[in-house]
């Protein structure tokens, strides 16, 4: 570039208040937890940002056991307004205190401060207030409740398992909706990415919402399964892999415990012959290398016609050329550091069975810091249906791209995969967007754009990518008597 | 400066020959989805430039300057005063480079040379009966005539927007090759009133028009029609520009004219310009700002630069 270098802009890590250790978070208090403890990294340093207390089984049940009296004694008997009113506030201090939550997601998760600021603070917000606005409102929540002037009932204890990639709206995917409905919670966060969790219990005790409500048990996989496991747990909500999400369908079979999972994805991005081609090299470029590619609706297979392919494909590497690798804290990056080691392994891992298996790949020059875990924005060419790279979810920055001839193959093509959690059609005809429409297996369509997430709609997929909808008024069916 | 825009290279004929052709050609550009754009445009305007880019960006926007008076009340005194702004904006920092140019209406042209002599700064002349464009081809040509014999070495013409939306694209194009003959050795500036051909498809089809009809620079705007120039708008022209090098091997410049009025604005266009067409387009002779007040502020900036402090506007001068 030379002539016009962007100087160094990094968002200040001032205004944290980080600690060294950080407890659990059970009956509105930070109590040390009786397992060992873990470090969490940034993963664009490796620096050590904070020691978590890893929950063992007695913190598990101390937790559910808080939970359970919340919801005996308190959460379930106030009305539906009242809660609102906590959700409210919640919602209003995420606002506040949108920046210190943005810098420590970006510290934590490694993505770019550029995201963490203008995408995942103002949805966590969005969603509190959204369901919000619910709460006194649940008679109108299932379609078959209508005209019974009765809200229906909430659950119970609702046990939450969320990942990595989005960690603080995930956070408010699964505990906004929760608490709408009258349930209380114990959330266990990732392990690599505790943080931001740990903040929102800090805004739920300046919220004052009553003890026992929210409560965060930081761990890992075996944190997880003693939650999902627990006898008095009535719900189960994860986000993850489709491997774990197998597992807990698994544990829980027969127990009456209801759940919702939301798993895995191979997504399709269609580019028709007659798409605005410059803006879907966008909703390309926004499909995979957005958050570095770690979202479960990731467009992570380009499926483009043919007589366009050559044309679409020079448009689309001059564009990764100018995607900004680096600092997740310097505001001009566009693709930050990928979570962990073991990610960055996998990602690594199945970009090179790519290469083995034939498909031709592409990535821009670019410098990448030498601490910390990096990987190249990338494209696969050549790629088949008979690829791994077109089977596996690669959960990073990794773009396969494949060909189609007419808009029957492109559904095909696009259905011919396990998972089923979103699409992408690209055409300036509104009839053939239609068509696409109800022919994708897919939870998610979207028309002429990708990875827009708002409140207000419901998300969640077919198949092998899990069951039971978030967000939107479907949202509420997951944690209410008579929903799903 | 412009050199090697003298002679088209790829022939345009076929797709010429006929109002038919032309349609064909025009509407079988890739569309444009305005969410997108504009939504992209949004992303480029976040951006942060600081420190020693800032300085750069402030510096190449004064450059790209083309200080601008169209007034029914502009005088000679006028036009020589802004003449001298444009050769020295800051008189107190010998170090801050000359505008572009100075755009004045044609029979103020003679002035704007005198005072600029060869000094550097180009005089440019809106022509073609600006800004509405309303009148006989043969008069828009006699006002252009008379602009380039009175020395203007840049002519910035309007496109006829009533012909365009009606679908006469070829009158379009006959008139803007007619235009650049007349201005002779000038370089020729397409204006096309966005604000008045309102989608991003036209601006698209628009802009190749131009193109293929040789004209030098792709221009927004008169200044005189609301929206003026546009962050999405100028984003569709420089991916016209882009993608017309790549299939001709030609450069053309782009400028957004009207609106633009603070430095933060103005850095937003160019990092579009670095991000969007490429840094090769980072160069006054393919990258303008059609702007009055725009100078100003871009010098205060750039002495809050220099000297760490924010003086008002009272220390600029006022032409």
């Amino acid at each position: 570039m030379g002539i016009f270098e962007y100087a160094p802009a990094p968002e200040s890590r001032s205004i944290l208040d980080l600690k060294s250790s950080y407890g659990l978070f059970i009956n509105g208090e930070f109590v040390d937890g009786r397992g060992s403890s873990f470090k969490t990294i940034s993963p664009a340093t490796e620096e050590v940002l904070a020691e978590v207390s890893e929950a063992n089984d007695v913190d598990v049940d101390a937790a559910v056991k808080a939970a359970r009296k919340a919801y005996d004694k308190v959460w379930s008997k106030l009305s539906g307004a009242e809660r609102a009113k906590y959700l409210y506030r919640i919602a209003r201090i995420i606002q506040e205190r949108a920046r210190e939550l943005a810098v420590l997601e970006s510290l934590d998760n490694g993505k770019p401060i550029k995201e963490s600021r203008d995408v995942d603070i103002p949805v966590v917000a969005a969603h509190f207030f959204y369901y919000a606005g619910w709460a006194d409102k649940l008679e109108y929540a299932l379609p078959e409740n209508a005209g019974s002037s009765t809200d229906p009932k909430p659950l119970g204890v609702a046990a939450q398992i969320i990942p990595w990639n989005f960690p603080l709206l995930m956070l408010a995917w699964k505990i906004a909706p929760a608490l709408a409905c009258g349930n209380t919670v114990v959330l266990k966060p990732a392990e690599t990415t505790p943080l931001t969790a740990l903040l929102f219990a800090e805004i739920c005790q300046q919220a004052d919402l009553p003890p026992g409500v929210v409560n965060i048990v930081t761990g890992a996989g075996g944190t997880g399964q003693a939650l999902v496991a627990h006898p008095d747990v009535d719900k189960v909500a994860f986000t993850g892999s489709t491997d774990v999400g197998k597992a807990i369908a698994r544990s829980i079979a027969g127990t009456g415990k209801k759940a919702t999972l939301e798993l895995g994805g191979k997504a399709a991005n269609i580019v028709f012959d007659d798409a605005p081609l410059d803006q879907a090299v966008e909703g390309i470029v926004t499909g995979i290398f957005f958050n570095q590619g770690h979202v479960c609706c990731a467009g992570s297979r380009l499926l483009v016609q043919e007589s366009i392919a050559e044309e679409l494909l020079e448009k689309l590497k001059r564009r990764m050329g100018t995607l900004r690798v680096g600092d997740p804290l310097d505001k001009n990056t566009d693709i930050g550091a990928i979570n962990s080691a073991e990610q960055l392994a996998r990602i690594r891992e199945l970009s090179d069975i790519g290469e083995q298996e034939g498909a031709g790949r592409w990535s821009p020059a670019c410098e990448l810091p030498e601490r910390g875990f990096w990987f190249p924005p990338t494209l696969f060419t050549g790629v088949s249906q008979a690829h791994r790279i077109a089977r596996e979810e690669i959960f990073g920055p990794v773009l396969s791209v494949l060909t189609f001839r007419t808009p029957s193959e492109a559904v095909e093509k696009a259905n011919n995969t396990p998972y089923g959690l979103s699409a992408g059609v690209w055409t300036e005809k509104g009839s053939r967007i239609l068509h696409m429409a109800g022919a994708l297996r897919a939870g998610v369509v979207w028309a002429n754009t990708f990875n827009q997430f708002d409140p207000t709609s419901p998300f969640g997929g077919f198949k092998e990518s899990g069951y039971g909808r978030e967000g939107g008024r479907h949202g509420l069916a997951a944690y209410l008597k008579g929903g799903e | 400066m412009l050199a090697g825009m003298s002679a088209l290279a790829t022939d345009f004929s076929d797709v010429t020959r006929t109002d038919a052709t032309l349609r064909r050609f025009l509407h079988g550009l890739p569309g444009v989805d305005q969410v997108g754009a504009e939504a992209r445009a949004a992303a480029l305007g976040t951006r942060s430039i600081k420190t020693t880019a800032k300085a750069a960006a402030l510096d190449l926007a004064i450059r790209m300057v083309d200080l601008t008076t169209l007034e029914g009340q502009d005088t000679p005194g006028k036009v020589r005063a802004l003449a001298s702004k444009a050769m020295r904006p800051d008189p107190a920092d010998p170090t801050c480079p000359a505008t572009a140019a100075v755009c004045v209406y044609p029979d103020m042209v003679a002035t704007a040379k005198e005072t600029l002599g060869s000094s550097g700064v180009n005089v440019a002349a809106v022509a073609t009966a600006f800004p509405s464009g309303r009148a006989a081809l043969d008069i828009k040509l006699a006002d252009t005539r008379d602009a380039v014999e009175a020395g203007a070495d840049e002519i910035d013409m309007v496109i006829d927007r009533g012909a365009f939306l009606s679908g006469r694209y070829l009158q379009v194009f006959d008139e803007i090759v007619a235009v650049r003959e007349a201005s002779g050795s000038a370089h020729l500036k397409v204006i096309f009133e966005t604000g008045e051909l309102q989608t991003y498809d036209n601006v698209r089809r628009v802009s190749w028009l131009a193109m293929m009809a040789g004209g030098h620079f792709i221009k927004t705007s008169t200044g005189k029609v609301q929206p003026a120039a546009t962050l999405p708008v100028t984003l569709v022209m420089l991916e016209a520009v882009r993608d017309f090098r790549e299939a001709t091997g030609q450069m053309v410049g782009v400028k957004p004219a009207g609106g633009i009025r603070t430095s933060k604005d103005a850095i937003k266009y160019l990092v579009m310009v670095n991000e969007v067409a490429g840094p090769d387009w980072l160069d006054p002779d393919w990258f303008r700002f059609g702007a009055s007040t725009l100078l100003n502020e871009l010098l205060m900036q750039r002495t809050k630069m220099t000297t760490g402090r924010y003086s008002g506007p009272d220390y600029f001068t006022l032409d």
